[in-house]
Formats: C-alpha cells, sequence, structure tokens
C-alpha cells in the first residue's frame, strides 16, 4: 500500500493578476521507506506542492483533490489532527536553514521542542534525545551543541540540525526541500550521504532542481513544468531512457554532459500555453502542440510522460 | 562612545535604585510621619533637614514618601500597559482579523489629544492613587500594542515560523515560544518610555491639584508650595520647592539614561555606527 497518495491535486491562489495556477491536476504516491525525487526548476510549483501536504498554505489558497495519508485524507482532516501529523507523521526540512532556525533559542531546545510538541516529555529527557538526535546527524560532541545559540553554527551544520528537527518524532515521510541549496560540494556530498544513511526506514520526498542529489537518493524521479508532471519513472529510466524533451533538456543541462540550456524561460503560472505547456520552447513541437494538452501517458511499466511523441 | 552610553547606563540604574529604595523602605527612612504637624514655615535645622511647610508638616519625610507614591503610581502604570499592550499587539499582528478590531480600537484613542483629555477626566473623578492608575492605562497600553504589532507582522513571516508549523506548533504555542522572545527588547524600551511618561504626567496632573490629596506624590508637594504665596518673597522656596523639582528631573533623567544604554545594547546596529565614527 502507498504511504502518501495523492491525486487530482490543484492548489491555486487567487491573486489580483488572475489565479496562480502553482499545481495543476498531479498524481503522485509515495510508497513505504521509498524516497521519491521531485524535480523542476525554480517556480514550477514544487514547494508548494511540499506545504499542501503539510496543509501550510495562505487560507484563500484553494485546494481541490485528495492527498491520502495512511488511509485518511489529509484536506478534511481537522486542523488539530494535522497540527498532530506534521512532524509526528510528516515532516519538512525547509530550504534555507540559516532562517529557519529561531536565533533567540538554543539549538537543543528547538530540536526538543518537536519532540516534547508530540510526546509529553520532560525538559531534560528531551533534551537528552535532542543530543541523541545530534549525534544521529554526526555534530561532534553534541551535548557541549546543545546549549549553543544557531549563530554558532555554520550553514552544513545548521542543514544537520534541520534534519535533526525533521527526524525528532521519526516520522514516517519526510518532504525534504532543497536539502542541499547553498551548500559547497563537500558539505553537500555528506549531507547527501547523511539523508541516505537517516531515510533507509522513512520514506523521503526529496524536492530539489540537483540531478546529481536526485540520482544518488531516489528510488523514482518525477519530473514537473509548469505546475504539473511531465514524466515519472524510477531513477535509472530517468536517466537512461528519458523520453519527455523537458527530461532531456534538463538532463543536457548538467555539467557533466555539455551544460546545453533550455531555452526560452518558463511560463507564468497565470498565462500558461495553450496546448502543451513545454511547446514554446520544445524543438519538437508540432502543429498538435500548440492546440492539443496532452495526457500522461504510461509508455512502459512505471514509466509515464506527457508527450504526444515519446 | 561605547564605555559613555554603560557610563550613563549605570549611573541611570544607580538613580533608579537609590529612589527605588527610599520608596520600599519609606517608613524607615523618614524622621517622621508626613502628616503629623510642627511649626509651620520652619527653615532647615538639624531637627527638620529640609525645614516644614505651611501646614507644618516636615518637607523630607513627605518627599520621602512622596517617591513612594510617584514610583508606584509609574510603575503599576507601566507593568499593566506593558502586559495589555504586549499581549494585544501579539494577538493583532499575528491574527489578521482580531488585529484589525484592535488596531481601529488603537487608532480612535490615537487621535485624542492624550493630556488634555487625562486632565478632564481627573477632573472630574475623585482624585485618589487608584483612580490616577486607571486613568493612565487607558491610554498607556496604546503605543505598545501598535509597536509591537508592526515588530509581530514582520516576525511572523519568518521561515523559523513557518518550520515550527511544520512541527506541529499551534498558533498559541509559536506567539509565547517564539514571537514573544523576539520582542522583548522592544517591551523593554516601552516599559522605560512609559514609566517616564507616567512620572512626568502624574506630576503635572498632581500640580494642577488632581492629585491624591492624601497619599500625596512630588507633583503634590510642589502644587502645595505653589499655592503658598510666601514662596514668591522668602527662601523657602529652595528646601520647599526645588527638591520635588530636583526628585522628578532625577527619575526621569535616570530612566532616560538606562533607555540610553539598552537601546544600544538592543540594537546593535547603533554599536557599529558607533565604531565607524572612532575609525
Amino acid at each position: 500500500m502507498n504511504l502518501l497518495e495523492i491525486t487530482d491535486l490543484k492548489t491555486y491562489f487567487p491573486t489580483q493578476d488572475g489565479i496562480v495556477r502553482a499545481v495543476d491536476t498531479i498524481d503522485l504516491s509515495i510508497r513505504e521507506r521509498e524516497t521519491l525525487g521531485l524535480i523542476g526548476e525554480t517556480g514550477c510549483g514544487k514547494t508548494v506542492l511540499g506545504l499542501t501536504i503539510l496543509r501550510l498554505l495562505h487560507p484563500t489558497t484553494t485546494v481541490e483533490g485528495t492527498i491520502i495519508y495512511r488511509g485518511s485524507n489529509l484536506l478534511k482532516i481537522t486542523e488539530a489532527e494535522m497540527r498532530r501529523i506534521r512532524g509526528e507523521e510528516i515532516a519538512m526540512i525547509l530550504q534555507n536553514p540559516t532562517t529557519s532556525l529561531n536565533p533567540v533559542m538554543r539549538v537543543g531546545e528547538q530540536i526538543a521542542e518537536a519532540i516534547r510538541l508530540h510526546q509529553g516529555l520532560s525538559r531534560k529527557d528531551a533534551k537528552e534525545k535532542a543530543i541523541e538526535i545530534l549525534d544521529s546527524v554526526r555534530i561532534p560532541s553534541p551535548s557541549g551543541r546543545v546549549n549553543e545559540y544557531p549563530h554558532e553554527f555554520s550553514g552544513g551544520m545548521k542543514q544537520r540540525v534541520m534534519i535533526a528537527i525533521g527526524l525528532a518524532c521519526d516520522p514516517a515521510l519526510i518532504i525534504a526541500d532543497e536539502p542541499t541549496k547553498g551548500l559547497d560540494v563537500t558539505i553537500k556530498s555528506q549531507i547527501v550521504t547523511l539523508l541516505e544513511e537517516v531515510t533507509e526506514d522513512t520514506a523521503m520526498l526529496l524536492i530539489t532542481h540537483d540531478l546529481g542529489v536526485a540520482r544518488a537518493l531516489c528510488d523514482r524521479i518525477a519530473l514537473m513544468y509548469a505546475g504539473e508532471l511531465v514524466e515519472y519513472a524510477t531513477t535509472r529510466e530517468i536517466f537512461e531512457n528519458p523520453l519527455h524533451p523537458y527530461t532531456r533538456g534538463f538532463l543536457g543541462s548538467l555539467p557533466s554532459n555539455g551544460l546545453v540550456p533550455i531555452p526560452g524561460m518558463s511560463p507564468s503560472l497565470i498565462n500558461l500555453p495553450d496546448g502543451c505547456r513545454f511547446h514554446p520552447r520544445c524543438d519538437h513541437a508540432k502543429a498538435i502542440c500548440q492546440k492539443k494538452h496532452p495526457d500522461m501517458i504510461e509508455i512502459e511499466d512505471g514509466h509515464f510522460v506527457r508527450c504526444f511523441h515519446a | 562612545m561605547i564605555e559613555g552610553r554603560t557610563i550613563l547606563g549605570s549611573i541611570g540604574l544607580a538613580i533608579l535604585v537609590v529612589f527605588a529604595i527610599v520608596a520600599i523602605l519609606a517608613p524607615h527612612i523618614a524622621p517622621y510621619d508626613p502628616h503629623q504637624m510642627y511649626r509651620p514655615l520652619e527653615h532647615p535645622s538639624s531637627r527638620h533637614l529640609l525645614g516644614t511647610d505651611n501646614i507644618g508638616n516636615d518637607i523630607l519625610s513627605e518627599l520621602i514618601y512622596g517617591t513612594r507614591v510617584s514610583l508606584f503610581i509609574a510603575f503599576v502604570v507601566s507593568v499593566i500597559s506593558m502586559i495589555v499592550g504586549t499581549s494585544l499587539g501579539l494577538i493583532a499582528g499575528y491574527f489578521d482579523k482580531l488585529g484589525f478590531l484592535i488596531m481601529r480600537v488603537v487608532d480612535v484613542f490615537l487621535t485624542i489629544p492624550r493630556l488634555p483629555l487625562i486632565i478632564v477626566i481627573a477632573s472630574f473623578i475623585r482624585p485618589s492613587v487608584w483612580n490616577l492608575i486607571a486613568i493612565f492605562l487607558i491610554f498607556g497600553w496604546l503605543m505598545t500594542a501598535r509597536i509591537i504589532r508592526s515588530e509581530v507582522l514582520t516576525l511572523r513571516r519568518r521561515y523559523y515560523i513557518d518550520a515550527t508549523k511544520m512541527i506541529g506548533g499551534s498558533d498559541c504555542y509559536i506567539l509565547w515560544r517564539h514571537i514573544l522572545p523576539n520582542v522583548v527588547p522592544l517591551v523593554v524600551v516601552q516599559f522605560i518610555m512609559e514609566a517616564t511618561h507616567v512620572i512626568l504626567a502624574e506630576s503635572g496632573l498632581s500640580f494642577l491639584g488632581l492629585g491624591d490629596p492624601i497619599a500625596r506624590s512630588w507633583g503634590m508637594v510642589l502644587h502645595d508650595a505653589f499655592e503658598c504665596p510666601i514662596i514668591y518673597v522668602s527662601d523657602i522656596w529652595m528646601w520647599w520647592m526645588l527638591p520635588p523639582g530636583l526628585c522628578i528631573v532625577f527619575t526621569v533623567l535616570g530612566l532616560t539614561f538606562v533607555g540610553y544604554a539598552l537601546e544600544e545594547t538592543l540594537d546593535p546596529k547603533l554599536k557599529s555606527q558607533a565604531y565607524g565614527r572612532e575609525l
């Protein structure tokens, strides 16, 4: 059974200029212990999808569809039930470790509060658990560092702390939003190794635009473009047999593949192009691409693509 | 530069501590009961260090007990204003609809000129310490609420607030554990400003004769002195009128110095500017 099953999810933001269709009809499922990569350019709706799952968007946002987590629809349950799920069942690791930690609170307290909010441990027990968790994310001398403030930690260390907070209550699913953003190569590979270790028994939705990181960590990868999924397959399939022109373009833009950029800009989520959303930037665009919006089709077992020419 | 601020702050704190001790230990320090009558209008002597007033009360004892009244009113008003203003500011900044309501109430109150209205109300109700406190409280919380709200408006957009929501923190929890500690510096500054304001306003009201005639504050002693025409024609103003005036000045000065020193601790940007000037 799938741990998380998203069907027909639409997240729209009403704005003065029109409706922003940040997430448009997405179907996605995550199995127990699986790592699923969600990849796309900046502004294609990746983070919004993560926030939609945790129901942390502004109240004026319209969300339609279903998000079934272990049999219950997250879009229907009460706020109190949702609060219990946040952190304890589904945890999110944010993309800016430097600004995601409260500057006036000790690091240990910030890890301990996640535990205390859900498990009702005493201050002392929670602190001990925080030390344990800090140790498990490879922070040296954790018993001393729990008493330090975020500014005493380096960028990579702060990201470890964010991971520690995410792991504090042993969630079944971790949503990691660009966990390697802004880290240098050495630290990045350390964080990737750490994420690999800690998610051995945990499912993870990895939001990133770094294909290298996704390749190292993910079992399956979903490519997202302008609010919708365009290709969805196992990591191996995506790298060896990419079918969608956008996926190919994305792979071609990797430094090891010659740094060839995809021409053009990703479209505004208010005025989406007619037909295939990728057609203005696509080399293979034909007349049909401008008129008809392609459906997601299953080419091979478990390999879905949204393109007429695949 | 930095040294200067620290020294001023220490001086201010010392002044305030001295006044606070005087206020707390008034019955033990004061040589006489302030209502006890002796020979009126006596000049300073070893028996009455600041002489006696027109009805024969020992002026020094009056001043010492007056410290109690002045500081008590300022303290109570500032503490309650701080609690009410901070709570309402937090709520107003965090919850949009409630915030709109609270801020419109604040707006209405702020359009009313503060001191004139206080004078009007004070002249209609029976003058007593608690009534004075009540009058000051009507206006005391307004600025605190508004300033705290504007700070909360920016704080609630920080990523660590989102991060707390993501681990399942409720709104109340976030306000208490994450937003409140971040506004404490502002709260302290507002507390000092409010105390300064109340000391001055209370002295002003009492000077106009609207203070509590039983529990006489510094302003009330001044009022009595000015009621008595003899101060204009003799040296008696030196020990009757000057000391309460100086008490008021020094208290306000002490508060200002402490506020000035805290300003830098609470806003490190001032520190870097100071460094810049030295270089």
